[in-house]
């Protein structure tokens, strides 16, 4: 699945040129509002980002990953609540239904996902699982031909947008076998939403508990149709959104690496451009050698992960896709950091955007897997095969 | 009402072009292609007419090699129906002269009541194309256009003259080069992308139109401009009238 090269090479100018004459200018007002303004969310549906990965015939454009990526480094370069308005809609949110689902499933809910009609949010995260995604303790029992839900999720990105959820829950024994993702509609009887969290940056996302109290879910909304496969399609879910978070970073550290050169080249000390001390050229020269390690590291693994069928879940590239996260991510940490230190004193204040910067790339270390969970898929995966 | 709106493939604005080593022209290789911004102001204004009902059908036309195909297609993108492209050898010099006559030729096949493109393309600068296919036409126009009405079968323009605006009713058909200020293109949105694949892309050669693309005009050499030397601190307004008068010449 993919778009043609022809369609694909008009739309990312487009995406270009939207994030650079609507999205960075509104930058500061999305840091201070803490919210994406609503003819910018018009915007993005009318230009149909909700619908990049959805396939052609469910009325989005289907971009292979490869493709993805691309548009998502594009997205790393603005400020990240932007991406995030329809981010779980391309990406964690709707991916489940578009690899696991019946055709009944993906007809229902596939087309509302592309035109921005319904906002998917994926569900996995719980106050005592974060990591350890095997043991979630939400329950789901067997009523009838429903289900019934009790449970709390935890930092769920876009909660209080969503139409619906992409939620894992146990419906069996122990362990990841006993684990079944359901399509919660986010307007059932017993769905509350906690208070929105209060983040160190990434200011505009959403994200919030999702509490279930006795909610009854049709067994009809089990993705796939089949309890026990839950597990199976949150990890199969998030490597392809792994992959977007490290095309994101490598976004992100080229912006910060631009608001650096810039900085550089115009402050002058001891009579001289600072750029011209051998010393900020070498935090400038790591940076960007560092970039393009994991620029080329990601556009690889994306390529290898469209080489295989969507549904299927491969250990190999899913240690690749975890390299990809673990470097791409920690390198725009550093990018970030030498961004802040290149501008000195300035880079401590709000005037200047690395310093948001570094407070938004904080998280990307952490979310959809931290560095440390990637480094235990990678050594568990070199020593099942040694 | 049909609209024509020739558009031209050239050098992205954002790329820095730079002087092949011999001195024969600009280095085109690998370098980034899109269409003339002032032509994208004409697709516009053409889609912008058509949706307040104003026109029937708007008609892309590029003349050039065959990628102009993916011009048109913007063009498309945007909201031309169809395309047509008059394709040229990619080591043919077409000029100005030669894209108004099979521009005219187009006129005569598809006897549009506007034909709208933009005020020069910025790869050459020329701003000849239009003021040329209106003298071959024979029909009025308007150039460098800030705002354009129809208004009873008429086209009112709005030109930015020197120290005003300047309104002309000219009647249909006409040719209208558009300006900066005409309007801001929309962003292409990735439905009408999608849609703009299915449409009709018809492609002829200039034999076909009857028309001789030969070059007559023949460039001689291409040199970047020189570079600018160091300025000088002067320590006083004397020395500075005298340097204007006796180094650079001016006063």
């Amino acid at each position: 699945m993919a778009l043609d090269t022809e369609s694909f090479e008009l739309l990312l100018p487009t995406l270009q040129r939207f994030i650079q004459e609507r999205l960075i200018p509104a930058e500061d007002h999305l840091e201070e509002h803490d919210d994406v303004p609503l003819d910018i969310v018009q915007d993005m549906k009318d230009m149909g980002l909700f619908g990049l990965t959805v396939p052609e015939e469910f009325g989005g454009i289907g971009l292979s990953v490869s493709q993805e990526v691309l548009v998502n480094y594009e997205l790393g370069r603005t400020a990240p609540a932007f991406r995030s308005v329809f981010g779980t809609n391309i990406g964690i949110g709707s991916q489940g239904i578009l690899m696991d689902g019946t055709p009944e499933q993906k007809a229902a809910y596939l087309p509302r996902v592309a035109s921005g009609e319904l906002i998917m949010s994926f569900a996995l995260t719980e106050p005592d699982v974060g990591t350890d995604a095997a043991s979630l303790k939400t329950r789901a029992e067997l009523d009838g031909d429903h289900y019934v839900l009790n449970g709390t999720k935890r930092y769920i990105t876009n909660a209080p947008r969503a139409g619906a959820f992409t939620l894992m829950a146990r419906t069996g024994g122990p362990g990841a076998g006993g684990v079944s993702a359901f399509i919660v509609p986010a307007d059932l009887p017993g769905i509350t939403l906690g208070k929105p969290d209060k983040k160190m940056g990434q200011r505009g996302t959403k994200t919030c508990d999702v509490i279930l109290e006795n909610v009854r879910v049709p067994a009809a909304n089990i993705i796939g149709g089949v309890p026990g496969q839950g597990f199976k399609t949150a990890m199969k879910v998030l490597d392809r959104g792994r992959l977007n978070i490290s095309a994101v970073s490598c976004g992100l550290a080229s912006r910060i690496l631009d608001e650096a050169r810039r900085y550089a080249r115009d402050r002058k000390q001891f009579g001289k451009p600072i750029g011209e001390f051998q010393l900020i050229q070498a935090m400038l020269a790591d940076s960007q050698a560092e970039l393009l390690a994991a620029w080329s590291l990601v556009k690889d693994v994306a390529r290898r992960f469209d080489g295989k069928p969507a549904h299927v879940s491969d250990p190999d590239i899913s240690m690749q896709v975890s390299c990809a996260k673990l470097f791409s991510t920690e390198m725009v940490g550093r990018v970030a950091d030498r961004g802040v230190q290149i501008h000195g004193g300035a880079g401590y204040i709000n005037e200047y955007p690395v310093e948001r910067f570094y407070r938004d790339a904080r998280l990307l270390r952490l979310y959809e897997g931290t560095t440390q969970v990637q480094q235990i898929i990678i050594g568990r995966e070199l020593l099942r095969t040694a | 009402m049909k609209i024509l709106v020739p558009v031209k493939r050239v050098v992205d604005y954002n790329v820095k072009v730079r002087v092949k080593s011999d001195n024969s022209g600009v280095d085109i290789a690998n370098v980034k292609m899109s269409m003339n911004p002032f032509d994208e102001i004409a697709v516009e204004e053409a889609v912008r007419l058509k949706e307040k009902g104003l026109a029937t059908e708007v008609i892309a036309v590029s003349c050039g090699v065959t990628q102009c195909q993916e011009t048109l297609r913007t063009a498309m993108a945007i909201g031309a129906d169809r395309g047509i492209l008059v394709e040229t050898p990619a080591d043919l010099d077409l000029q100005p002269l030669a894209v108004a006559k099979l521009l005219k030729a187009l006129v005569d096949k598809e006897q549009p009541g506007l034909i709208i493109l933009g005020k020069q393309a910025i790869d050459d600068d020329c701003n000849q194309t239009g003021q040329m296919l209106a003298a071959l036409a024979d029909l009025p126009q308007a150039t460098f256009a800030s705002k354009v009405e129809i208004v009873d079968g008429k086209a009112q323009v709005t030109r930015e003259i020197d120290g005003g605006l300047e309104v002309l009713s000219i009647s249909l058909p006409a040719v209208v080069t558009t300006d900066l200020r005409l309007n801001e293109p929309r962003y292409v949105t990735l439905p009408n992308i999608m849609k703009a694949k299915k449409k009709q892309l018809d492609t002829f050669k200039p034999e076909d139109l009857g028309v001789d693309v030969a070059p007559r005009i023949k460039t001689l050499k291409v040199a970047e401009p020189a570079k600018r030397s160091a300025g000088i601190k002067v320590p006083d307004v004397a020395t500075l009238v005298d340097k204007l008068k006796n180094v650079a010449k001016v006063i």
